[in-house]
């Protein structure tokens, strides 16, 4: 299946005969692949956010006609007002853009794409052609299941977690079509991913430039390393499980159908043992993109470099036997929970080590509040809320009271958003010079990031409260219940919250598109890092290396003794000898 | 930390080439996927022990044990195709791919026969957890064989036109690697699901 699409290495830079769509369309340039997702990812990211305001209006303000609603068709909100069936489909595909066609592509799609070959000093991908075909693959999978949502029955209905038996009898949901693009569309999107993270692997391990040992890789590689070795796991199990599930729907088979002898319970299991380490898919390379920033915005290296990598390895194992604390409440054997609890606890152990090296690597820095830095810096803090709510839910008694609540809506957003996007956020400012050649603003940036985090939080923080009032998640009308009318001013706060939330983005977006064409042109290395991407012009050309660079040292060398300047590049040949400390100051 | 060291002197690298390395992490991934099929059958099989079927009882054991014996003598084909393209033997690299592709070929027609013979029956992907569990892998694991042969076709078509000629053997050791992992889970079904 592999030999037809290997293909011969890229040959070194330079200009060549390449028509606009070799270049730009149908390319197996990886910068344009990683840019080619990062548009895609940013569309989806929008359109996750547009779903998540129409839900929160309906739970802010239940039965009243939507602003604007009266544009969707009778089938999805008639007069404006949304019907229940609408708004399942909304809390489904809300989850499920944001997972599989934002934060996920986003982070393995662009910056796996993006960096990979930059900083290890390689040409490109070990297989370019294939590399193309994961990202044209992951488009008509994001088109079918756009267009869900104009099947007949609507679109999947039963949560981005698609618990059988509600996504596999239609006879219950109502859903058929819907569910039916839902796995097609899953499925498909798989196959990218794997062929994706066949790349990603391969070319780590062997595309190395001469002198980029194993611990000299930046944190961002390793954790995107480690992160595609779980996506080539753990995807493939789901693309099982989708397909039992279609088989399900469209030949009438039993997999997930109790009355013929089919286990509900099956779909929860196999669902989240790829699951969580989908979780780890989505916040690992966060973590090691926010590393990278840190690091260059102290001007210190890393503190624990070692105790980081060992910290990324160890989540992404742990990451593989916690999957059934997500099923405390779906009938386990009480000793089997505990064991998933206790498994999960562990991983509150590498999870600290990397938060405490962060905090290590900013302390005594001096450092330097750029865009980047502030988002990373957010990531760092959010990553702490997110992560402490995390420990707290994974203790089976809290958990029998909080499961299905919106503390785990708090909890999650806590690392999704607030972990994952921000670090998005800081890894696209970072960048964004050596993807298009130009800066992106700062001024522009700072108001992003400082209206984002503090109307993430009055967003998101709140939702522990109601989750700790017993306010379910995925309900459509929470003034049904009486016990929860009392919330409603702060289900209203939040939803208001909300709308701010989406302009805030506004600047991020001038910004994106303003500076591709009026940004500051940007020089080799604006950030003065020392990663091998910082050695090749802005953007970076094509074939990266107009010859291989040879590493001499870690990724990491700020305000080393050894040179006047405060960065040492990677590729730069010093004298071991140190040089006299300077006289004062760094 | 901050010792600005030499270079270390090892060239980066698995000490495999990439093409083989990349289809090592695709068979990793195909693993999973039957993980997650293989584990679903096991946990319904013993989840419904009573009341499943006897396999014997549906399924055409000798015609299954010989298609089986056929898939297993594909695979040692393969093998000495591998050895002929590594000895620069072009003429018997030429037979023994042939042999292969003929081989896989028989084995998805019978495996099509088996097919219209059981679904003759009345026994489809609908007839009970059985069903549902035997269609799913048996014809996952028939696709594979199925884009096997494909690949295969394309590498014995390559050979003829002498494209592993002079010991570029490369080809045909990744695309071996493929069938001998479609062989392996092959015996794997086989044993689970026709045999116990």
């Amino acid at each position: 299946m592999t030999t037809a699409a290997v293909a011969e290495r890229p040959t070194a830079a330079g200009h060549d005969g390449r028509s606009f769509i070799q270049r730009y369309i149908f390319t197996t340039d990886h910068k344009i692949i990683g840019i080619q997702f990062l548009f895609m990812s940013l569309l989806f990211l929008i359109v996750g956010g547009l779903l998540a305001l129409m839900m929160r209006w309906q739970l802010g303000y239940p039965g009243q006609p939507m602003p604007g609603g009266g544009m969707l068709p009778e089938t999805m909100a008639p007069d404006g007002i949304l019907l229940p069936e609408f708004y399942n489909s909304l809390v489904t595909m809300h989850g499920t853009f944001m997972v599989f066609f934002a934060i996920m592509p986003l982070l393995v799609g662009v910056f796996a794409n993006f960096l990979i070959p930059l900083k290890i000093g390689a040409p490109d991908m070990a297989f370019p052609r294939l590399n193309m075909a994961s990202f044209w693959i992951a488009v008509p999978a994001g088109l079918l299941m756009v267009a869900g949502f104009f099947v007949e029955g609507g679109h999947a209905g039963a949560g981005w977690t698609a618990y059988a038996p509600l996504s596999a009898r239609p006879d219950l949901s109502g859903v058929s079509l819907g569910q039916i693009f839902w796995l097609l569309s899953l499925a498909i999107l798989g196959l990218s991913s794997i062929l994706g993270s066949m790349n990603y692997i391969t070319t780590v391990v062997n595309m190395r430039a001469p002198g980029m040992t194993w611990f000299r890789l930046p944190l961002s590689i390793w954790s995107l390393f480690i992160t595609a070795i779980l996506v080539l796991l753990a995807i493939p199990v789901l693309s099982g499980a989708a397909i039992m599930l279609l088989f399900d729907q469209t030949l009438g088979t039993h997999f997930f159908n109790p009355v013929e002898g089919g286990q509900p319970l099956l779909w929860q299991h196999v669902f989240w043992f790829f699951g969580h380490p989908e979780v780890y898919i989505l916040i690992l390379p966060a973590m090691g993109m926010v590393s990278d920033i840190i690091s260059n915005g102290s001007r210190k290296p890393v503190f624990g470099y070692h105790s980081m990598v060992f910290a990324i390895i160890a989540i992404a194992f742990l990451g593989w036997i916690v999957w059934g604390h997500h099923m405390f409440q779906s009938g386990m054997n009480p000793m089997l929970g505990t064991t998933f609890m206790i498994s999960t606890l562990v991983i509150a152990v590498p999870s600290a080590i990397k938060t405490f090296n962060w905090l290590g690597t900013l302390w005594r820095g001096s450092i330097h509040f750029h865009t980047p830095m502030l988002n990373a810096i957010g990531f760092v803090a959010m990553f702490v809320i997110g992560g402490l709510s995390g420990i707290y839910m994974a203790t089976t008694p809290v958990d029998i009271f909080i499961h299905d609540t919106y503390f785990i809506v708090a909890h999650l957003h806590y690392v999704l958003f607030g972990g994952s996007l921000f670090a998005i956020f800081a890894a696209i400012y970072f960048w964004y010079p050596k993807m298009f050649g130009r800066m992106m603003s700062e001024r522009l940036g700072k108001v992003h990031f400082v209206l984002t985090f503090i109307f993430y939080n009055l967003v998101f923080f709140p939702m522990h409260f109601l989750g700790m009032g017993g306010h379910m998640r995925r309900i459509y009308d929470p003034t049904e219940y009486e016990f929860l009318q009392p919330f409603q001013p702060m289900n209203r706060f939040i939803t208001v919250s909300v709308f701010f939330l989406v302009a805030a983005q506004v600047p991020f977006v001038v910004n994106f598109f303003w500076s591709l064409f009026k940004g500051a042109p940007a020089s080799e290395n604006p950030w003065k890092d020392n990663g091998l991407e910082w050695t090749v012009s802005s953007p970076a050309p094509h074939g990266n290396f107009a010859e291989t660079p040879t590493v001499y040292h870690g990724p990491y060398e700020f305000s080393s003794p050894l040179v006047d300047d405060d960065y040492l590049p990677q590729s730069r040949a010093v004298d071991p000898q140190p040089r006299p400390a300077p006289a004062a100051g760094d | 930390m901050a010792h600005a060291a030499v270079m270390s002197g090892a060239e980066p690298g698995a000490g495999v080439y990439t093409k083989k390395l990349g289809m090592w992490t695709f068979l990793a991934s195909e693993v999973m996927f039957f993980t997650a099929l293989i584990g679903s059958y096991i946990v319904l099989r013993f989840g419904a022990a009573e009341t499943w079927p006897v396999p014997t009882e549906t399924l055409n054991i000798p015609l299954t044990a010989l298609n089986t014996f056929i898939l297993i003598c594909s695979s040692v084909s393969m093998v000495k195709a591998y050895a002929a393209a590594v000895d620069d033997d072009q003429k018997w690299l030429k037979i023994w791919l042939l042999a292969t592709v003929i081989m896989g070929a028989m084995f998805v027609g019978v495996q099509v026969y088996e097919y219209y013979h059981l679904i003759h029956d009345h026994f489809l992907p609908s007839s009970g957890l059985f069903g549902s569990t035997f269609y799913t892998m048996t014809g996952f694991h028939g696709f594979h064989v199925s884009m096997g042969v494909l690949c295969m076709s394309w590498v014995t078509i390559k050979a003829f036109r002498g494209g592993y000629a002079g010991g570029k053997y490369q080809g045909v050791e990744v695309v071996g690697l493929y069938w001998h992992f479609v062989d392996l889970v092959w015996i794997i079904l086989f044993t689970i699901v026709y045999l116990i």
